[in-house]
């Protein structure tokens, strides 16, 4: 995957086959700990606790379209490439979630990508089922939740043109916003210790 | 926030009317094959085209929506589209350029884009429409 973006997208796919109704997404970048963590978690149906052990082995797979699971090996893969970990843990009946830590200036580290696209997919692919999106950038923290937005407008579903502009700005300035400020905070406090 | 909340009421109001249109029957239902293999491939850039690319000819009867590997990895990005009638049709190896035009002549006007569809596999030709 050329974004951690993608993997992003690809394993949300995993909850909506999982029948979740929520989908939690975190991502915490930390320039302080060179440290970028993304965790997904949803409340579908778990995964069996023999099934878990081999997981993130490419020649495991339920499907029957195919005789290989990539999702998470790559993720995985893509992680401990750059000095990080991956985790999964899932209970059945409760849900499943996946965090992987990379090592942020590691020179393997894929950008984080086209988030504002990625989200706008989500919307799309995500039907009935909500998400929920934190993305803390040094503290900064911008929310995106669609269960608040069907609530406004009183639909099921986002998944109508006029409402994904919407969203896919909406994402794009809200981001664009806490890394701004976070740009801006730096040129500040080195003007200070320069006075 | 620039974006803000009310803006969204906005559109509540004023696009109620289409969205219960949308819900309709009559129109096409397109898929995007969206597992590890398409979204690889390119399956992002095609969805967010189509979006945009429905918005701006105003199809309202026209939606969107994902589904799993269809199982023809190497002919990723994978498009398909059903009719009223569930019949359907795949467009493989689709990119954004390919999505302009099958917005414009299959779901705009219903004619089928042969071209990019998987007329030939293998060898083997077949019909590019596929009962449901």
């Amino acid at each position: 995957m050329k974004e951690l973006s993608l993997h992003i997208l690809d394993i949300t796919q995993n909850s909506i086959r999982a029948q979740a109704k929520l989908v939690r997404l975190v991502i915490i970048e930390s320039l302080a700990n060179n440290e970028l963590t993304i965790i997904i978690e949803d409340d579908g149906c778990g995964i069996p606790a023999d099934r878990l052990q081999n997981i993130t082995d490419p020649f495991v797979t339920t499907r029957t379209t195919r005789r290989v699971g990539l999702g998470l090996s790559l993720f995985k893969a893509a992680a401990e490439a750059c000095g990080g970990f991956f985790e999964i843990s899932s209970t059945p009946g409760v849900g499943t979630k996946v965090v992987g830590t990379f090592m942020r200036d590691h020179i393997d580290r894929a950008p984080l990508g086209n988030m504002a696209d990625t989200i706008l997919t989500m919307v799309m692919s995500f039907g009935e089922t909500d998400l929920n999106y934190e993305h803390d950038y040094n503290n900064q923290l911008f929310v995106f939740n669609t269960r608040e937005i069907k609530e406004i407008l009183d639909v099921e579903s986002l998944n109508e043109p006029d409402i994904l502009n919407w969203i896919r700005e909406f994402v794009q300035e809200g981001l664009e916003e806490i890394m701004e400020e976070n740009i801006y905070g730096k040129v500040l406090s080195r003007t200070k210790s320069d006075s | 926030m620039a974006k803000s909340l009310a803006e969204l009421k906005a559109i509540r109001d004023k696009k109620l009317n289409e969205i219960n249109l949308r819900h309709g029957k009559n129109g096409y239902r397109v898929v995007v094959g969206m597992a590890t293999c398409g979204i690889a491939a390119g399956a992002r850039p095609v969805m967010v085209k189509l979006m945009e690319e429905v918005d701006s000819k105003g199809l309202v009867d026209v939606t969107v929506a994902q589904t799993g590997c269809i199982g023809s990895c190497r002919l990723e990005p994978i498009v398909e589209v059903y009719d009223a009638n569930n019949d359907k049709v795949t467009y493989v190896h689709v990119t954004p350029e390919k999505v302009t035009r099958i917005v414009e002549e299959h779901l705009a006007q219903g004619k089928v884009v042969d071209e990019y569809t998987m007329t030939v596999v293998d060898g083997k030709v077949i019909d590019p429409t596929v009962k449901g």
